[in-house]
């Protein structure tokens, strides 16, 4: 190795490192500021009510989708299986919005536990299969809990 | 295989060579588009929008490993001056790019119907559009620049810059709330995903992973024959 390949070396290595520790100093930083969305149970810690646009994420509580008929307006409730948050939402909602499921819902919180919808996020999961397979999971009881989140 | 990579066999391959190649990627995209799209069976959940997955995850993968390679042959170009290397980089980085595209064009024709939107504003999709422009801004750097040793130079930084993007893409899913879901197929655990839609997306896999290597090979004898253009061939000893 000739002199100038080790001194580009030795500087290729030093900076990596410097980018390294900087880069963690600046995840952690980010991991209070990136949050895509809260659960509930972060709504119910935070110290006052945020104001503006958040988004809220969990499952959709089983039998909580209630329609209004009146104006095509819904309610139901999201759920991280500790804390609930109460939405209303007017509008469609997307095809793979369903009970037991997850989603992320885009509003306007009016309290700590009650959250105003102007959009719905239908959230998918890794996981994939064909609907027969998915039936004789169900009927052979083998169906794991996680593919309902 | 690593003769392959050299300078004067890859003069060596053929016409035939090319032939055979490209009838083996076309057949064996061709063949894989047939299954994920008539013979595979729809998602219990997504019904038939699965099918997109079987282009978008491909494209993906590929998008990431293209960068990874350019930036790792950067890095041997940069602090080695083992020219060859810049060549490799500079000859991927049109494939990456394009699967790049493929990808995030793919995904929201995907996300529109499964979560109701096109584009949203999570961890996997900023840091994938970060990709795209990183490999603008390599591309750019060798296009604006007309003087070869300082577009090598500058277009080495940005790739070796942007190679940390790279596993941020990868774990952005695990590290953040995402609406994108976390990955279906890894290395530790079994896949969760249906055997009967696992198939037709490896076989997408190698069908555009030999399309990829086609496209490399025939920009890499073009990156050579300009470099001579250039007289600048001596370079690369």
């Amino acid at each position: 190795m000739s002199p100038a390949t080790k001194k580009r070396l030795s500087y290729f290595l030093i900076s990596t490192i410097v980018l390294l520790v900087v880069g963690k100093f600046v995840y952690n930083s980010l991991q209070g500021n990136t949050v895509y969305f809260f659960s509930p149970t972060d709504l119910s810690n935070l110290s006052e009510k945020p104001n503006g646009l958040i988004r809220v994420g969990g499952l959709v509580k089983k039998n909580s989708i209630k329609e209004k008929q009146k104006n095509a307006s819904y309610t139901f409730t999201i759920t991280d299986l500790k804390n609930d948050t109460y939405v209303e939402y007017e509008g469609l909602l997307p095809n793979l919005f369903q009970e037991g499921k997850g989603a992320v819902i885009e509003g306007v919180l009016k309290d700590k536990k009650f959250l105003l919808a102007q959009k719905i996020l239908a959230k998918h999961d890794e996981n994939y299969m064909p609907p027969e397979v998915a039936e004789a999971l169900k009927k052979s009881g083998n169906w794991n809990k996680n593919y309902d989140q | 295989m690593l003769d392959l990579f050299q300078l004067k066999k890859i003069f060596q391959l053929g016409d035939s060579f090319f032939y055979w190649l490209k009838i083996l990627f076309m057949s064996i995209i061709i063949f894989g588009l047939i299954l994920s799209l008539f013979v595979s069976p729809k998602d219990y959940l997504q019904g038939d929008t699965v099918r997109i997955m079987y282009v978008h995850v491909p494209a993906s993968w590929l998008s990431l490993i293209i960068f990874s390679a350019m930036g790792v042959s950067s890095i041997i170009a940069l602090i080695f001056k083992i020219r060859v290397f810049t060549i490799y980089a500079k000859s991927l980085a049109p494939i990456g790019f394009t699967f790049s595209l493929i990808s995030i064009f793919t995904g929201s024709l995907w996300g529109q119907p499964t979560w109701g939107t096109f584009w949203t504003w999570d961890a996997r999709l900023t840091s994938m559009l970060v990709l795209v422009f990183f490999y603008i801004f390599y591309i750019l750097s060798w296009k604006l620049n007309k003087n070869f040793f300082s577009a090598e130079k500058y277009s080495s930084i940005i790739a070796i810059l942007g190679l940390a993007n790279i596993p941020i893409i990868k774990f952005s899913v695990e590290w953040w709330n995402t609406l994108h879901q976390p990955a279906s197929i890894k290395l530790t655990e079994a896949p969760a995903i249906h055997s009967s839609m696992l198939m037709p997306l490896f076989i997408m896999f190698i069908g555009f992973s030999l399309f990829s290597l086609f496209v490399f090979f025939i920009r890499y004898k073009t990156e050579i024959l300009k470099l001579k253009q250039n007289k600048l061939k001596n370079i690369l000893k």
